[in-house]
């Protein structure tokens, strides 16, 4: 989940002028992106939207779209491909490329064989474990101290998509510069060091919102209650970190909460 | 009643289709998705409050590529807005008690009914490799609009069948005398304040340094907390 993927080694090639990449075909793939993982299976996995997502530029081949050179790039787009979602733009402008420039199709073939790990775990460090659980911490620190919910919610979905948006543009960029040589732009601070310091802030706000958190919910009953609540929250947090992988906390608390419920409402019975 | 299951299960619909499919710009999330079903019924506070609850506890599950994960999208809409109903007819600590682990168990049906669309995807592409292998653009578009159409499908099911159990059920509950409703809050906030804690080590321990910044941010909260409780 976490480990580094090292990225893969650039392939050398002939410098080959940039072909034309329209406006038009730039806001088409754009749009697309977002939908890369319609149809996520567990044969080629997201394999089919990277096809999907590729298809505007292809129709710049020669003989057009449904020409013999765009039939072979979309079959060959469209077989098994494995990336973080936000990061497959990445691969998308960078296989754009490679086929627009005309490069072997085998040479296209094994570079997004090799770009498949890297994207992967470079994308779960970077949004699952950085940017996802950081916007929902600040969002629970704003709960805490008291912010309404229209706060809560747009300073969540303004500060997540900020990202995320970003990261989709930024990545179809970078991989449309590169082509083939996209492997240099992974190497880049924001998703070398960016993990990092996303993980850091996670953290500062992890620990300051969820006593937060759990003083607004409790609401009332004064410092002794709330000091009750967070001791048995940060015991029941020593035991979860204790018994790491064997349990899932939020299956003990689905099972304890119905418990609850039917004991509170036998209790009155 | 009717009219609301049917807005709830077109919210569901809408919120399940952005966890994997289309955008996936976490709209889903429960603080997000179960105050949209509060402020549907006619309570952004309390949809907040139990978004607030299931979002501690999402902490934990993060949705790597194929691995199982609680859906969250169709099931937080109907948890804060069961959370709201039960409020508006009765307290809303037994109303929460009900909608969180009710929201924690449609969202762990979500899960699994993701898997099979997930099998569902593989069957129809499986059935189409000679079309892809031959560069069919109709049938790779084809492909998306599928499993797009069968996401939305399922997570408005879902939703919809959340929905017409939870509103009766917690308007039933909400309104039976419960001596010991004042510990139902603070039950489900130690137990979410758990997770997230733990989730939250879990997740950045690894990363040098971090074990301050955590500190420093505990400082900070146990600080605000002595102030704010007083």
């Amino acid at each position: 989940m976490t480990g580094t993927t090292p990225a893969p080694t650039p392939l050398p090639g002939p410098a080959v002028a940039a072909p034309d990449f329209p406006l038009r075909t730039r806001a088409a793939i754009v749009s697309r992106l977002f939908a890369v993982q319609a149809s996520w299976n567990y044969e080629i996995l997201i394999g089919n939207g990277i096809g999907f997502c590729v298809e505007p530029a292809l129709r710049l081949l020669p003989g057009g779209a449904g020409g013999d050179a765009y039939r072979a790039a979309l079959a060959r787009q469209s077989q098994y491909f494995n990336a973080h979602p936000y990061l497959s733009s990445f691969a998308v402008g960078a296989l754009a490329r490679a086929e627009l420039e005309g490069q072997p199709a085998a040479r296209i073939e094994r570079f997004r064989t090799a770009l498949c790990g890297p994207l992967g775990s470079v994308g779960d460090r970077l949004v699952w474990v950085g940017l996802l659980p950081t916007c929902s911490f600040a969002a629970l620190f704003l709960f805490g101290v008291g912010a309404t919910p229209l706060v809560c919610v747009l300073v969540f979905l303004l500060m997540y998509n900020a990202g995320h948006v970003a990261l989709r543009l930024w990545g179809l960029q970078m991989g449309w510069e590169k082509g083939l040589g996209v492997a240099a732009a992974l190497g880049h601070p924001i998703l070398r060091e960016g993990p990092v310091w996303l993980a850091r802030a996670g953290t500062f706000l992890a620990g300051a919102a969820v006593p937060l958190t759990v003083m607004r919910l409790v609401d009332g009953g004064g410092l002794p209650r709330v000091g009750i609540t967070l001791a048995v929250a940060a015991v029941g947090a020593s035991a979860l970190v204790l018994f790491h992988g064997r349990v899932e906390g939020w299956r003990l608390a689905l099972l304890a909460g119905f418990a609850a419920l039917v004991l509170f409402l036998l209790r009155h019975a | 009643m009717i009219v609301d299951v049917l807005v709830l299960g077109t919210l569901g619909a809408i919120l399940g289709l952005d966890v994997v499919s289309f955008p996936q710009a976490q709209i889903s999330r429960p603080i997000v998705a179960a105050t949209l079903g509060g402020a549907f019924m006619g309570d952004a506070g309390v949809g907040l409050l139990c978004g607030v609850l299931l979002e501690l506890f999402a902490h934990e599950t993060l949705p790597f590529g194929a691995s199982r994960y609680p859906e969250w999208g169709s099931a937080s809409p109907i948890a804060g807005a069961a959370a709201a109903a039960g409020a508006a007819v009765g307290g809303v600590p037994m109303s929460l008690l009900f909608a969180v682990p009710f929201g924690l168990l449609v969202a762990s049906v979500g899960g699994w009914s993701m898997v099979q669309l997930r099998q569902l995807n593989a069957r129809l592409a499986r059935r189409r490799l000679d079309a892809l292998a031959r560069g069919s653009a109709a049938t790779v578009a084809g492909l998306q609009v599928a499993g797009a159409t069968a996401d939305l499908a399922r997570s408005g099911l879902i939703a919809m069948i959340g929905a017409v159990f939870a509103l009766p059920t917690v308007r039933w509950i909400a309104v039976q005398p419960a001596p010991l409703d004042g510990y139902a809050i603070p039950m489900l906030a130690s137990l979410g304040g758990a997770v997230a804690a733990g989730a939250a080590w879990k997740m950045f321990h690894s990363t040098s340094g971090t074990q301050w910044f955590g500190l420093a941010g505990l400082g900070v909260g146990t600080l605000l907390v002595a102030l704010m409780s007083r």
